[in-house]
């Protein structure tokens, strides 16, 4: 008898708040957007912020209240945009998409070392050891360290600098975090050319290391029909969107640091244009 | 002594001379946690007056039941289910009236739960009012007091925080120890109230 009054009385409270609790959420009853649970289970619930975004609940929040696009979600690509686009009642645009490059073609024939390269060591050993053995600061040292971290197999050091396989690549970073030089970028993976030089340095102190380091000249820029490419902290960039592929900057290039690197896509292209022109 | 002048040294007690925060060194976490905008640092105000109040208010009655039937050990687990479903109450209003309040105070309102000024108020009505005449009036208005002096503290330390954002502060205490030191600060200048008396 002892252990049931308490026992009734705290739980008769807790049935009574229970209740009570019950009505106030009937009246205080928020509604929410039926799409956003449905959203948020096609998301890959890594809150990774990719989409720009604070997490994948948010980001669901914002396609229906805020009409945000549907194809933001890098980790979930076309297939998670097809589904919410399913929901939305929307089409999807295709998500672009994007593998890891190293922007370096400075092999040990026209990059010179400034001492001899101990291959033993790793890439951030080598990038300690006085600024590395490149007489460039931002090229590829070629030590193999995104080569370790590459999960596909998709990196090789090909001729002392490394080289992403573009088929292989899944986008997940772990080269771009680990490279000590930062010459590990993203482009679009339909990306039809691109420059092979990362360096920030004016073109002058370019020139003494490097024979195909980009100097920031801005020729391809100015040559380019699309303006696809801009030149940003000495070093020219392409961006895959506007890029038709048509070759004219690998051509005006005075260091040849530009490469088409889909040419089939190149070859396409390179027919409309002619076509209009 | 009148009942007026009465409720009026609870009322200045409450909020001045044994502030919860910033002298008895309850409810810190929230102080510490919503303090960055006056404006967050106002709504999390209200909420704890509203708890405080409405807990001083029911806790009281629920005392008096405990006590008919000698189960007054039970107070602190019954204190804490009260508490919480106010909370609760007050995140779903909340969450209807001012969202725009509900997302900026995040875990922090759930979290005036487990926020000891609360269950602080509850006790102290208790140990303190048990018994007196008007306990019930007296109660609620500690409660509501206290919840006052929560907010006068930690608006005035949001202000100051605010301030601080703006200032020149050398890097090693750039931000937590920075706002640990003017927290003591402020608590060392509310000790000054200890020696009013009526």
């Amino acid at each position: 008898m002892e252990i049931l009054l308490p026992v009734v009385i705290i739980g008769g409270m807790g049935l009574l708040f229970g209740a009570l609790l019950a009505v106030a959420a009937k009246i205080f009853e928020v509604k929410k957007d039926e799409r956003i649970p449905l959203i948020t289970e096609c998301l890959p619930g890594a809150n990774c912020g990719g989409c720009g975004f604070a997490g994948c609940a948010a980001y669901a929040e914002a396609i229906c209240t805020e009409g945000a696009k549907v194809s933001l979600c890098p980790v979930g690509g076309n297939g998670a945009a097809e589904k919410i686009a399913e929901i939305m009642g929307v089409e999807a645009e295709n998500i672009e998409r994007m593998v890891a490059f190293v922007a370096c073609m400075g092999t040990p024939d026209v990059a010179k070392d400034r001492y001899a390269n101990n291959e033993a060591i790793s890439c951030h050993a080598a990038n300690r050891l006085a600024g590395g053995m490149k007489g460039c600061a931002y090229g590829c040292l070629g030590c193999g360290s995104c080569v370790e971290k590459c999960s596909n197999g998709g990196i090789a050091i090909v001729n002392g600098v490394a080289k992403v396989d573009k088929e292989l690549c899944t986008n997940c970073g772990a080269c771009i975090a680990e490279c000590p030089r930062g010459v590990i970028i993203r482009i679009p993976y339909s990306s039809r050319a691109a420059v092979f030089c990362n360096s920030k340095a004016p073109g002058k102190e370019v020139r003494l290391v490097c024979d195909a380091g980009c100097l920031g000249c801005g020729i391809c820029a100015k040559n380019c029909p699309k303006e696809a490419i801009v030149v940003e902290n000495n070093v020219a960039r392409i961006d895959g969107s506007k890029c038709v592929g048509c070759g004219i900057c690998v051509e005006k290039c005075p260091k040849k640091c530009i490469e088409l690197i889909n040419k089939n896509a190149k070859i396409q292209v390179a027919v409309e244009v002619n076509k209009r022109t | 002594m009148s009942l007026i002048s009465e409720l009026l040294i609870i009322s200045v007690g409450a909020i001045l001379v044994q502030n919860f925060v910033l002298v008895q060194f309850l409810g810190i976490c929230p102080f510490l946690g919503v303090s960055k905008k006056v404006e967050t640092a106002t709504g999390m105000g209200f909420a704890v007056i509203f708890v405080m109040a409405c807990a001083s208010a029911i806790t009281w009655a629920v005392q008096q039941l405990l006590d008919l039937f000698g189960i007054g050990y039970l107070q602190t687990i019954a204190f804490i289910l009260v508490i919480a479903v106010l909370v609760q109450f007050v995140e779903m209003f909340l969450q209807k009236t001012i969202p725009s309040l509900y997302s900026s105070l995040g875990i922090y309102l759930p979290l005036i739960t487990t926020n000891c000024a609360v269950l602080g108020v509850a006790i102290q009505n208790i140990t303190k009012y048990a018994g007196a005449d008007y306990s019930f009036l007296k109660s609620v208005v500690y409660g509501t007091t206290a919840g006052i002096g929560f907010t006068l503290a930690i608006v005035l330390f949001a202000g100051v925080r605010e301030r601080l954002e703006s200032s020149d502060i050398p890097e090693f205490l750039k931000g937590m120890p920075i706002t640990l030191i003017t927290a003591s600060l402020l608590s060392i200048a509310f000790m000054g109230f200890s020696g009013l008396s009526f």
